[in-house]
């Protein structure tokens, strides 16, 4: 097996196609242990990992501390309900005191973009981006992609559409950066105020309507919208939003016969995603995705640790 | 003290002078500036072949910082930055804490000015209290007070009503008035420009047109009201096609940029180093292009630093909680000397940009060699080559993107009203 040779996981930007093959072959090859009766391997016994969440989470931290515990790591958890970090301390104390107690990674979530970054600058653990701001999620894209690979057999030559408030998604930028490096054609879709500028350059197709983006798409990508964008007039209610951007049976009629429907969760039926589409087998593969979520996380945990080496 | 510089090539822009000549310096103030002066007895004769001397640079777009973030930089570490630089004079923002909205706070920049002696401090007024945008501060007090302009500088005036009453009270006593053009709807949340780049990094944008709306009021207003206006710090494009148009109409608009704005780009931000974080935030390379371009046609009048330290603590955090700024004054000169090599100054053009423009709009008595005038002298090494080390600026402010920037060109000799203020000539690498 490859080694991934990085101190961090900080984006899908910096990878390069075998790092990403290598992370979803070897999270493949856990999923297995999910399954067991007794799910727990050895393998990184002995290592610490620490998951530094400074956003509420709930799926990332709880996949990330689960993949962990499988592996038989000591995981601990801080949020900001319960750390130093309501006490003042900034983000550079709370490294170096996290450092002195010597962990082996520092998964870090933060609502400010290029935290990790810093983050990663400052210690000498390796550090996960659990998600930045509007920037990076890299663990996302890799499950998702993960997920495509599943369900499709492949990611090259694949049309995917990426639908919603793209202008503050993570979850869209770490996917386009992913998709299009493994040779899927990535398209999105949402109200012009969600569209970041020159998004056409990272190497997509742009769009203002659902049905232009998921022409005969492959994988459908549903975003979450955030009740709170409507104060900034993002877009003007979520009943205009949904009644246009609202993944629907009758959309399904423009994919491709056997799409697949994606969401990172956590969902808001009714809003991005009929509850009909969200709940079909058929089409839906969202819990798919959390399961692949463990496995992806406990790849990454054991390859930053050092693999089999 | 007499003083005798000799063998330099002097620049001096006021009286469209360039050519070798000697600048005979009497009782702090200018005594001769002509080919071949003789010492007098007692002068000190100081031999600066090689050299340029020209009249003492001047910076209009200062932070101190003192009082009340002493931390970041206090009026005497300014100063000493300020002539390391090559700065005999600056104009320092009233953004302090208290702001300077009254007397009381403007006399107590210029004692401590006077105490560490070093460059002229002109302060600037604000234009409201507090800066806070509703209530007109005592301009009439202010001015006799001392006070050489007003600007709410980083709080630009959003009420246009109120605007257009500060210049017209302003203008009928002579003070200038400074904008910081930002319409704060238009940048609410943002931390970068609005570009391809703000798209990769997950940052909000500030749009360009955050800055071209609010000089295209201003140029109204001034039109209007017959009044003049200053616009602090052009970045965009869209701004230098403003004040080109205003200026080709006789509006009594003028205009300054700062280094940073033409020589770094919003790709810098790729590694989301806060020291390039500054507002208005670096932009594009057209609007870059645009901005030379302004300077080469004279649209833009002035270079000016827009000095602004910061400690440690504001910007070794998480990039949207850091502080905006760049701490100046030591890199200003050789980053501005980068125009003159790249052909887009000549070197008068350049000095005129740092003293007799700034002197001019803030009717300074600076700016010139003439015989008779203050002997604020600014002496260059055009050949110099040397790295920026923020750790051994005199200024509290380490906060530089250019660490470790080769830059040609620096001042080796700064003279305020006749006396040595700065010596760089033997200890600087």
């Amino acid at each position: 097996m490859m080694k991934l040779a990085k101190k961090d996981i900080l984006g899908i930007q910096d990878m390069t196609t075998d790092e990403i093959s290598l992370i979803l072959e070897t999270a493949e090859s856990f999923l297995e242990i999910s399954t067991r009766e007794i799910k727990k391997v050895p393998t990184l016994r002995g290592k610490s990992v620490i998951n530094l969440f400074y956003e509420a989470s709930t799926r990332t931290r709880t996949s990330f501390e689960i993949a962990g515990k499988r592996l038989s790591a000591d995981t601990i958890n801080i949020s900001t309900s319960t750390s130093s970090v309501v006490k003042g301390e900034t983000l550079l104390d709370t490294a170096r005191t996290l450092e002195a107690m010597n962990p082996d990674i520092i998964v870090l979530r933060h609502s400010a973009a290029g935290t990790p970054h810093m983050l990663a600058r400052m210690v000498k653990q390796s550090i996960i981006n659990a998600g930045d701001g509007a920037h990076e999620h890299p663990s996302q894209a890799l499950l998702d992609m993960m997920t495509i690979r599943e369900k499709k057999g492949r990611i090259a030559g694949l049309k995917v559409a990426i639908v919603g408030d793209i202008l503050h998604s993570r979850v869209a930028r770490s996917n386009i950066y992913g998709l299009t490096k493994m040779g899927a054609s990535v398209a999105v879709a949402g109200p012009a105020t969600m569209m970041p500028i020159h998004i056409e350059r990272m190497g997509v197709r742009a769009f203002t309507t659902i049905e232009e983006a998921i022409a005969d798409a492959d994988v459908v990508m549903m975003l979450r919208i955030q009740l709170e964008r409507q104060k900034q007039n993002i877009f003007p209610s979520l009943r205009e939003y949904s009644r246009h951007y609202c993944l629907s049976r009758r959309h399904m009629k423009l994919t491709r016969p056997d799409a697949i429907v994606m969401h990172p969760g956590p969902i808001n039926r009714g809003v991005e995603i009929s509850p009909d589409i969200a709940d079909d087998p058929a089409c839906s593969v969202i819990l798919d995705q959390v399961n692949h979520g463990v496995a992806v996380r406990m790849a990454m945990l054991y390859l930053l640790s050092g693999g089999n080496e | 003290m007499k003083l005798l510089l000799k063998g330099a090539r002097v620049i001096d822009p006021s009286r469209s002078l360039d050519a070798p000549m000697d600048v005979l310096v009497e009782g702090g103030k200018i005594a001769g500036c002509k080919p071949g002066i003789k010492a007098p007895p007692g002068a000190r004769v100081l031999e600066l072949a090689g050299m340029i001397v020209t009249p003492g640079l001047i910076d209009m777009h200062t932070h101190l910082r003192e009082p009340g973030f002493e931390y970041r930089e206090t009026i005497a570490s300014g100063s000493a930055a300020a002539v390391a630089g090559g700065f005999t004079s600056i104009a320092c923002m009233p953004n302090t804490r208290p702001v300077n909205d009254n007397r009381s706070v403007t006399e107590f920049i210029l004692r401590k000015a006077a105490e560490a002696n070093l460059a002229n401090v002109y302060p600037i007024g604000a234009i409201s209290m507090g800066s806070e945008g509703r209530q007109m501060t005592e301009y009439w007090d202010l001015k006799e007070a001392g006070v050489v302009a007003l600007s709410d500088d980083g709080n630009p005036v959003m009420d246009a009503a109120l605007m257009r009453r500060a210049m017209e009270y302003a203008h009928s006593l002579g003070l200038p008035v400074i904008q910081h053009c930002e319409d704060k709807n238009l940048s609410a949340g943002g931390l970068m420009n609005e570009g391809y780049q703000a798209t990769l990094l997950g940052l909000p944008g500030i749009p360009s047109i955050a800055e071209d709306v609010m000089v295209a009021r201003d140029i109204l207003i001034a039109e209007y009201s017959g009044t003049r206006i200053h616009f602090a710090h052009v970045s965009t494009s869209g701004s230098v096609r403003l004040i080109r148009d205003a200026k080709k109409r006789g509006l009594r608009v003028t205009a300054e940029t700062a280094p940073h704005y033409f020589t770094l780009t919003d790709e810098s931000l790729r590694d989301y180093d806060t020291n390039y974080k500054v507002s208005p935030p670096l932009r594009s390379d057209a609007d870059v292009s645009a901005v030379k371009e302004g300077l080469a046609d004279g649209t833009l009048d002035v270079i000016a630093c827009d000095h602004a330290p910061h400690g440690r603590t504001d910007k070794e955090v998480e990039f949207e909680y850091a502080a905006n700024g760049i701490s100046g004054l030591e890199t200003s000169l050789g980053l501005s000397l980068g125009l003159v090599q790249e052909g887009v100054l000549s070197w008068p053009e350049l000095i005129a940009k740092m003293s007799v423009n700034p002197a001019r709009i803030l009717n300074l008595p600076k700016g010139t060699l003439a015989k008779g005038a203050d002997a604020d002298i600014t002496v260059i090494h055009p050949d110099l080559v040397w790295r920026v080390d923020p750790g051994s600026f005199r200024s509290l402010g380490k906060n530089s993107p250019f660490s470790g920037r080769r830059l040609q060109g620096r001042a080796v000799l700064s003279i305020v009203g006749g006396d040595i203020k700065y010596d760089g000539r033997t200890s600087r690498t």
